[in-house]
């Protein structure tokens, strides 16, 4: 006689209020890209923010590795519907990195080695909503995920966290990036399903 | 650029033939599409294409740039095809 535990069906409801609408969850990792898989040595990374006025603010590995970093355990939400629970990462807060950057700007352009861009609002790279990744589960972040660092912005739809992360250009105008100039949302809310323009 | 494709990681440009077909009347796969990056002219086929993503990618197999890109919603197509310079097409007289 088959019995469903509390737990499995606790498990289960819990599931579905975390999953955004349209998503299916996922126990594996799928790795997405756009190209070829950069390798790039921690020796040799980089990474920099330019503001609006040409200001640099450049980071090696060293540096990097030497903030003081979080380890937020995450959802991800990929556009192409795959939902991934309680993902382990560990990464410097864009706070710290922005703290000593002066700037009026209003969105972000994300750039990566290998030549992928992400754009969103500067606004939700703070406040504790995004980071500079470089360890996922206890690990490094393997090349095929977007080490040695990628950004980690969550709250948005996984495209937006873009691999091989290189540098951010702060800007006064919206500047899309590699798929919101090409039919995706220019903000990508999984929670109101913005995959495309027009939703 | 320096292009380093993996073979693991993209199909070649017959994978554009399907999608490709819902916008065109011709195969476009076996256009000839000069690179826009480095001028070297290949049949739309030869394209190294990424399909784990948002969208189709061909990239020049030469130099790895973005020759062509397919983004599909429900109900509607966006095509790029700013890293193509030309499309030579064969057609039937
Ligand atoms: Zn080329």
């Amino acid at each position: 006689m088959g019995v469903v535990s509390p737990g499995f069906r606790g498990r289960a409801r819990e599931s579905s209020r975390r999953l955004p609408p349209g998503q299916y969850e996922t126990h594996d990792f799928p790795v997405l890209s756009a190209g070829p898989t950069p390798r790039i040595t921690r020796d040799e990374w980089e990474f920099a923010v330019t503001t609006e006025t040409g200001a640099r603010h450049a980071w090696n590995w060293a540096e990097l590795t030497a903030l003081p970093s979080d380890s937020p355990t995450v959802d991800l939400h990929c556009v192409t519907k795959w939902s991934k629970f309680d993902t382990s990462w560990q990464g410097v807060s864009l706070d710290v990195l922005l703290a000593e950057v002066e700037t009026a700007a209003d969105f972000a352009l994300v750039s990566s080695y290998g030549g992928y861009t992400s754009s969103l609002p500067l606004e939700d790279l703070l406040d504790g909503q995004a980071w500079i990744a470089y360890g996922y589960d206890g690990d490094d972040i393997p090349p095929e995920h977007g080490g040695p660092a990628r950004l980690l912005v969550p709250h948005l739809y996984f495209w937006k966290s873009a691999k091989w992360v290189h540098g951010i250009q702060l800007l006064t105008e919206d500047e899309p990036g590699f798929w919101e100039g090409l039919g995706y949302h220019d903000y990508g809310d999984p929670w109101r399903e913005q995959r495309y323009q027009g939703d | 650029m320096d292009y380093q494709p993996d073979s693991d990681e993209h199909q070649d440009g017959n994978a554009l033939a399907g999608p490709l077909s819902e916008i065109f009347a011709v195969d476009l796969t076996s256009a000839l599409g000069r690179c826009a990056s480095c001028g070297v002219t290949e049949p739309v086929a030869r394209l190294h294409v990424y399909t784990r993503a948002p969208g189709l990618v061909g990239r020049c197999p030469h130099c790895g740039h973005v020759a062509l890109r397919v983004v599909r919603s429900p109900d509607t197509a966006w095509l790029d095809l700013c890293g193509t310079a030309a499309l030579r097409i064969p057609l039937t007289s």
